[in-house]
């Protein structure tokens, strides 16, 4: 009786852990402010050596992704009970006040230290649905975009030496990291985490607007197939099932090329490459609209793509090439010149990387390289 | 407690760490300071500083006047303002500077994308990128701001100094620009511009107006670049410009040699080129010392004569002529006497003998074959002028001739740039 009296209470409380082990804490919008730390929010977890997603948060991937010093991304997005998001066929979707989406930047550990990591496409040892195995990867960053009564807010984390939190680093951060290819050669460099204004030198598509704006959530890249936790499905359609989603049409959903699939036109590949890494700035209205050079997958492909096009604002970036592109001559091209280098003036994109993309950069050469016709035809006046 | 005194709720250790942050800052400022041969690049990075100065840039609120005071301060990052109606205040430019000799991102020194923005009293050099860059806003003022690469000029200098683009109601005033690899200081595609008061020097261009509509450039000097002051053209950009004047400007001795990356625009600048107007229309060029350009004291000419011209490149709508040119009452002297390039040698040592000169203005001769009778878009150059070259671009070159008293003709005075007043255009 008396054991019984003392072993009761404990047994509650032993059961009180349990599930509050197997229930965390739900996630929760945050109206406004800024959280000191990634926990605050609830989205992800650190638990038993793993970064695992909380209930009703979803993952997602994109079909190209943006290349960012070859990280590997874990993208989730999460809404309150009730809203949703509204279908648009070119833009990011239409979010609801609530909507959190997250960026989590990673590498698969190499051997040689903490700062060692793998230059590779290999997903594992994370995938979105089982979230990531801390033993095995280093986690670098994670972005919090959430859209508030506002507009947008973006929150950069940048996470502590045992991965236990990730702390608000609104200016930024730096990490010197060394990055391992296949062959086991180290590239030493400095991946930089941007401040709040570079995140918005990208997210802002219009100079005019001044609108802050997701990226990656587009329906064509979005329109692919992922690993969920109960089977694999379409990312749309899960997120329609999931009620973040409404207003998507019937009948065949847009879809971006994948740069890396050889089955599909070259073209398609370079122009949705393009669109992901550099049209965030070289669009219609945007931030890099003076110099006229448009690399979105909507812009027509004339000059304002680049074809025979003199540089407007290159200085150096030129590499002493006259123009943007030479169709069949990527080496007289000043657009793989630029994607290859990683001096600063010269280098595009401008920020994000401090790293060259090498198989990207082969794909604009080979785009380039495979383009018929020339610029020679010159006329000095038309009389 | 003395009522001054901060309650001491930090960590001893805390307070170490950024008391001796303080030290170092300290240490260093007063060390570039007072040595004149410890430049920034020796210094360490003060990456408590910036981190400072960039949370006060994303903190600021309209109204805000962020204040640095004097130091050499030296960055690793590019600094970036998104905030309309903010004044970023240095010490004076030779009192504040702000050094990103080694910088691991940017590209810019200073990049803003705001309205109502003041900068003025500081120094930034040696950026990567451009200097300072302000992409779109209105009512943008650059007061004793000086950019610099301290190597002297290099190709792999950043490209511009002083950089505001797509515009409206811009002053630079009593403003530096040393060593850019384009432009040292440049407008493109803004309107309603005032540039004056201010020093360019050992860039590739000196003061350069682009695709700019009613621009005011005057009582400015620019010596010892490629070329001294530039009203350009370009094709494919938002606007074609129009309506600059120039005038009350000092453009001495622009005789540096071309230093520009193959495929920029100012890389088809001879060294030696005083005044260049390029493609432009309704240009006023008066009451300037132009003396000293060895290739020639003013240059009028089309893209044509860039080299970049192709059909496919260039957006058809584009104009490729300059119209309306008026030079007049401006003092000369010397100039045109060593033009750079083979062609130009041949041209001058044909026309005029080894020891001759170019007259004061060469002019390419191209002219819109469609409207070569409308007498507003006519190129007119006064007898303050020696004489104009009409090179002949035209026909490769074939017939060149002084054609001087053929352009003895008078335009319309342009009107002056007024600015609105600060404040007007957000309100």
């Amino acid at each position: 009786m008396r054991l019984n009296f003392f072993l009761a209470p404990a047994l509650c409380l032993l059961a009180a852990l349990a599930s509050c082990a197997r229930a965390p804490v739900p996630v929760d919008f945050i109206a406004q402010g800024k959280p000191e730390h990634l926990s605050e929010w609830h989205l992800l977890n650190v638990a038993e050596g793993r970064l695992a997603l909380n209930a009703g948060v979803l993952p997602y991937d994109l079909v190209t992704p943006l290349f960012s010093d070859y990280a590997h991304k874990l993208r989730t997005v999460w809404m309150p009970k009730g809203v949703s998001a509204t279908y648009t066929a070119d833009k990011a979707f239409d979010f609801p006040v609530g909507t959190v989406l997250t960026k989590t930047f990673y590498y698969p550990r190499a051997n040689g230290g903490p700062d060692a990591i793998l230059e590779t496409y290999d997903a594992e040892p994370g995938s979105p649905a089982a979230g990531l195995d801390l033993s095995r990867v280093r986690l670098v960053e994670t972005r919090v975009l959430v859209r508030r009564a506002d507009g947008w807010t973006v929150l950069p984390y940048v996470w502590n030496a045992d991965q236990s939190e990730a702390e608000l680093e609104r200016t930024g951060d730096e990490k010197a990291l060394t990055l391992v290819d296949a062959q086991g050669h180290g590239q030493k460099f400095t991946y930089v985490v941007p401040n709040e204004n570079q995140c918005a030198s990208c997210h802002v598509t219009n100079l005019k607007s001044g609108e802050f704006t997701p990226l990656g959530p587009k329906a064509r890249n979005l329109n692919r197939t992922l690993a969920y936790a109960d089977g694999t499905g379409n990312q749309i359609a899960r997120w329609v099932k999931a009620g973040f989603l409404t207003g998507v049409p019937a009948g065949e959903l847009p879809r971006a090329a994948d740069w890396r699939d050889a089955g599909l036109p070259i073209a398609d590949r370079a122009r949705t490459y393009l669109d992901v890494n550099c049209a965030h700035c070289h669009q219609a209205g945007g931030t890099a609209s003076n110099t006229s050079l448009r690399l979105d997958s909507l812009g027509p492909a004339d000059w304002s793509l680049g074809l025979c096009k003199p540089s407007v604002a290159a200085g150096k970036g030129t590499g002493d090439r006259i123009h943007d592109i030479v169709p069949g001559k990527p080496d007289d091209s000043i657009l793989p010149y630029r994607l290859a280098s990683t001096e600063g003036g010269v280098m595009m994109p401008e920020l994000g990387r401090s790293t060259v993309h090498r198989e990207g950069v082969q794909l604009i050469r080979d785009w380039i390289a495979a383009m018929p016709g020339h610029c020679q035809d010159t006329t000095s006046q038309k009389d | 407690m003395h009522p001054n005194r901060q309650p001491r709720t930090r960590s001893p250790l805390i307070l170490a760490a950024s008391a001796l942050a303080a030290l170092v800052a300290i240490g260093g400022c007063s060390k570039s300071a007072t040595d004149p041969n410890v430049r920034a690049g020796d210094l360490p990075v003060d990456a408590a500083f910036g981190k400072k100065l960039q949370e006060q840039l994303l903190d600021a609120k309209p109204g805000s006047v962020i204040e640095i005071p004097a130091g050499h301060y030296h960055l690793d990052r590019g600094l970036s303002l998104r905030v309309n109606g903010v004044t970023i205040r240095g010490a004076g430019m030779e009192q504040t500077i702000l050094s990103f000799r080694d910088q691991v991102a940017g590209p810019e020194g200073l990049l803003a994308q705001a309205s109502d923005f003041t900068i003025e009293g500081l120094t930034i050099e040696d950026t990567k990128g451009d200097a300072l860059k302000i992409n779109s806003g209105e009512n943008i003022t650059i007061r004793g701001v000086r950019v610099r690469w301290t190597d002297g000029p290099k190709t792999t200098n950043g490209a511009y100094g002083l950089y505001p683009v797509k515009a409206k109601n811009v002053l630079i005033e009593n403003s530096q620009s040393f060593g850019a690899a384009d432009a040292g200081i440049y407008v493109g595609q803004s309107k309603n511009v005032v540039v004056r008061g201010c020093r360019a020097e050992q860039n590739v261009a000196g003061i350069e107006i682009e695709n700019t509509i009613d621009a005011d450039v005057h009582d400015n000097v620019a010596t010892g670049n490629t070329g001294g002051i530039l009203v350009f053209n370009m094709p494919n950009l938002s606007q074609p410009g129009h309506s600059t004047r120039v005038f009350h400007n000092k453009v001495d001795a622009n005789n540096l040699g071309n230093f520009g990356a193959k495929g920029t625009a100012v890389s088809s600048v001879p060294a030696g080129s005083g005044v260049v107007i390029n493609s432009n229309s309704l240009v006023e060029i008066f009451d300037n010392d132009v003396t000293s350009n060895v290739t020639a004291n003013v240059i009028i000419s089309s893209y044509f004569s860039t080299g970049y011209f192709n059909t496919k490149g260039v957006q058809p709508n584009y104009d490729p002529y300059p119209r309306g040119i008026y030079v007049h009452d401006n003092r000369f002297g010397g100039g045109g006497d060593s033009p750079d390039g083979m062609d130009l040698k041949v041209l001058k040592t044909a026309l005029f003998g080894l020891n001759g000169h170019f007259p004061d203005v060469l002019w390419d001769g191209y002219v819109d074959p469609a409207r070569a009778d409308v007498a507003e878009e006519r190129l007119c150059v006064d007898a303050t002028a020696s004489g104009v070259l009409n090179a002949d671009g035209p026909h490769k070159y074939k017939d060149p001739k002084v054609v001087t008293e053929a352009l003895r003709c008078k335009l319309a005075p342009l009107s002056p740039v007024t600015l609105a007043p600060a404040g007007a255009a957000s309100a």
